[in-house]
């Protein structure tokens, strides 16, 4: 890295996340981007389009017919070797679950932005994590964004994670619908030239352009064999355990905003400890402060790694707190809670730590999550620890009843 | 662009012999065709079907050439995101043109069916490709179920011939004409045992300035039921009771490649296959009646296409 140690900075600008994503990409500039317009992403391809429109990119733009073409066209160019990406919303990611198991399972390091919305039926274009939640057995390493500056950071770390050689997997950044999508907040761009050295070049070892060298990608690959890829398949997804912090120690590095698997808030010393994704754990942040001005010893455990899943650092995070709520954006419905809780409960079992702990499903469809509710659940963890009684250990947050 | 037999027949084949497609199967011969006709360097896509299972079972392959598959539907986004890439390293001055080309094989279930969207995607954005449809007129790869190619009485595994129902009810789809619709540079019928043809297609079609489209009827043994050797013969019959005419259509203009001298009644090229059996009965004389008539009106329609006295 000839980039100086230090911080880069760059200019304070007000932007929403899509065209924060939008700016990223440009500066990015992949060789093929391949894309579909569906609400709240739209923006995002828009914006994009008109970086190919006034010669601002290099890229070759797919404006395909569907979701499902868009993430099969960047299989087809990224199996031809060069850089590819995607954005997409709900029904477009659900669309696509196909071929997300093609892209992971061909070992190809497709770069997607998705904008969470929630899933048809009922129709709401709003915020949940239905859709990459939906997706997060698909071999894609998922990460998820507090804010439009981390939805623009996550957007170009994401690419040198999938490219990792020891990787090699396509990797998704979530930001959710709306509020961070259409969200206009305070961030800092990086130079365009800092963010082309930090991605650096792609080359990869086999490309269906090297007429030279012909390879098959994408065989049929029966009893015999399917199981030990599978199995290759899911050491890569772990090793991107070590491979996530270390870019993000490596941007932290170019620019002062260091990233991790975990981010604790006052956790440490905390007693009663949430686990929040994606926006809300801005709004949790705040709750925690209050909490602590009046001496309760709140705390929060922000997973921005969700595939694979640090369950090792969660558990160590939390295994001695006297109650935890997991806070989850989408249902598993039938699942004895919902996808958040079930990675915690069982990170913490594994690893031999048995405190309290409850799920909140909330948020569904763009609902608001006011801190108002987060005091709630905070106070319903002090109140379980006093009565020693978790009761339901699955529950709604800031719903009618 | 002349057929060279003597030049060609010198030339290595990419795609090696051991794959493990059927005696008798008019899809290997058609790819070998078409890729001899297409030379090299070239890159092949297949949807999922009996090409890509029997010449892709890991860990050996077929191909001497660069491939992909991914997955059923999604053939044509699959060679349009290669061919976009390539186009987008050459531009960038990332890689040299060598003038690479680009194919992809699917067979009339990938074609007509589940991948139709994507076809039609794909060619309305112009990209430089081939299309080749392997049309053997079922899902034959999961064992013989009714496609939109299948002819109207067929018995497929999915239009079985009952006390109530006498094989598959409905015409095929005129694909052929679907993707002339959309307008592309080139557009054919082809069939096996019209080599000389195939291959002057497959030749007009790579050098098309667009995508290209050649639906090639591949006849199918284990799924038409006849001897693996009447492949050929049973191509030929297609073409001679016009049930499958060889026609192309350059830049908009409909070109008839074959008029038999006396065309031969359906009968022929019902009796010739077990999946017809069933109609050469009294009872179903009416169905074969109503192909006959289909025959001969698609023919028509052609010939006029043509502009070709009836």
């Amino acid at each position: 890295m000839a980039l100086k140690v230090g911080k880069v900075r760059g200019k304070p600008i007000a932007l929403d996340g899509d065209r924060a994503v939008a700016e990223a990409m440009r500066q990015m500039n992949p060789d093929v981007v391949a894309a579909y317009p569906i609400t709240p992403q739209t923006e995002i391809v828009m914006r994009f389009s008109d970086f190919v429109a006034s010669g601002e990119v290099d890229t070759q733009f797919i404006p395909v017919e569907s979701e499902h073409a868009a993430m099969s066209a960047c299989i087809g160019a990224s199996a031809a070797g060069g850089r590819v990406q995607t954005a997409t919303s709900g029904a477009g990611l659900a669309f696509m679950w196909e071929v997300l198991w093609i892209a992971s399972g061909t070992r190809l390091p497709i770069v997607m932005h998705v904008v969470n919305r929630s899933l048809s039926a009922p129709l709401n274009i709003h915020c949940d994590h239905s859709d990459s939640m939906g997706a997060r057995d698909a071999g894609w390493i998922q990460l998820y964004d507090e804010n439009v500056q981390e939805a623009y950071d996550n957007a170009i770390q994401v690419v040198r994670i999938a490219e990792h050689p020891d990787i090699m997997l396509p990797t998704l950044h979530a930001m959710d619908g709306f509020i961070l999508g259409h969200g206009v907040e305070r961030l800092e761009l990086l130079p365009d030239e800092a963010v082309r050295e930090f991605i650096g070049t792609y080359k990869p070892e086999h490309s269906l352009l090297d007429v030279d060298h012909p390879v098959t990608y994408g065989p049929m690959d029966l009893q015999d064999y399917f199981f030990e890829h599978k199995r290759q398949q899911a050491e890569a997804a772990v090793k991107a355990l070590e491979v996530v912090p270390l870019i993000g120690e490596q941007y932290g590095r170019l620019t002062g905003r260091h990233y991790g698997l975990l981010d604790g808030y006052r956790l440490d010393d905390a007693e009663f400890a949430t686990v929040v994704l994606g926006s809300t754990v801005g709004t949790t942040r705040i709750v925690v402060d209050e909490l602590r001005d009046q001496g309760v010893k709140a705390g929060l455990l922000k997973v921005r790694c969700f595939r694979p899943f640090p369950a090792t650092a969660v558990a160590h995070a939390l295994g001695d707190k006297k109650a935890i709520a997991v806070l989850d954006r989408s249902l598993s419905f039938g699942a004895q809670g919902n996808p958040l809780f079930l990675e915690v409960v069982t990170a913490l079992f594994t690893h031999g730590f048995s405190p309290k702990v409850v799920n909140y499903a909330y948020g569904l469809g763009g609902r608001d999550t006011v801190p108002a509710q987060i005091h709630q659940v905070y106070q319903d963890l002090i109140n379980i620890d006093e009565e020693g009684f978790i009761g339901p250990p699955v529950r709604y947050l800031g719903i009618r009843d | 662009m002349a057929i060279n037999l003597k030049e060609m027949s010198a030339q290595r084949e990419l795609l090696a012999p051991g794959h493990r497609l059927c005696a008798g199967c008019a899809e290997t011969i058609v790819v070998r065709q078409v890729l001899r006709a297409v030379g090299q360097p070239v890159v092949v896509a297949s949807s999922t079907g009996c090409l890509e299972v029997a010449t892709t079972p890991y860990p050996y392959t077929s191909w001497r050439v660069p491939w992909i598959h991914s997955a059923f539907e999604n053939v044509a986004s699959t060679i349009a995101g290669v061919e976009t890439m390539y186009r987008s390293l050459v531009k960038q001055g990332k890689m040299e043109d060598r003038g690479i080309k680009f194919v992809a094989f699917a067979g009339d279930g990938a074609t007509y069916d589940i991948g139709l969207q994507f076809l039609s995607g794909a060619l309305e954005r112009g990209h430089k490709f081939l299309y080749v449809c392997l049309n053997n007129e079922a899902y034959m790869n999961t064992g013989i179920q009714r496609s939109s190619a299948t002819p109207m009485g067929a018995w497929t595994t999915t239009s079985p011939v009952g006390s109530a129902v006498p094989g598959k009810r409905e015409n095929r789809k005129d694909i052929t004409a679907i993707i002339a619709a959309h307008d592309i540079p080139y557009v054919a019928q082809a069939a096996p045992h019209a080599w000389r043809d195939l291959m002057t297609k497959a030749q007009k079609a790579i050098a098309a300035d667009g995508p290209s489209f050649i639906n090639v009827l591949v006849p199918c043994q284990r799924g038409w039921r006849f001897q693996p050797e009447e492949t050929i013969s049973i191509s030929r019959l297609a073409v001679e009771t016009c049930i499958w005419p060889l026609y192309e259509v350059v830049d908009g203009e409909w070109r008839l490649n074959y008029r038999p001298a006396t065309k031969k009644p359906i009968t022929d090229w019902l009796q010739s296959q077990g999946r017809f059996q069933h109609l050469l009965t009294p009872q179903n004389k009416h169905i074969v009646d109503a192909l006959q008539h289909e025959v001969d009106r698609q023919w028509e329609r052609l010939l006029e296409r043509c502009k070709l006295p009836s």
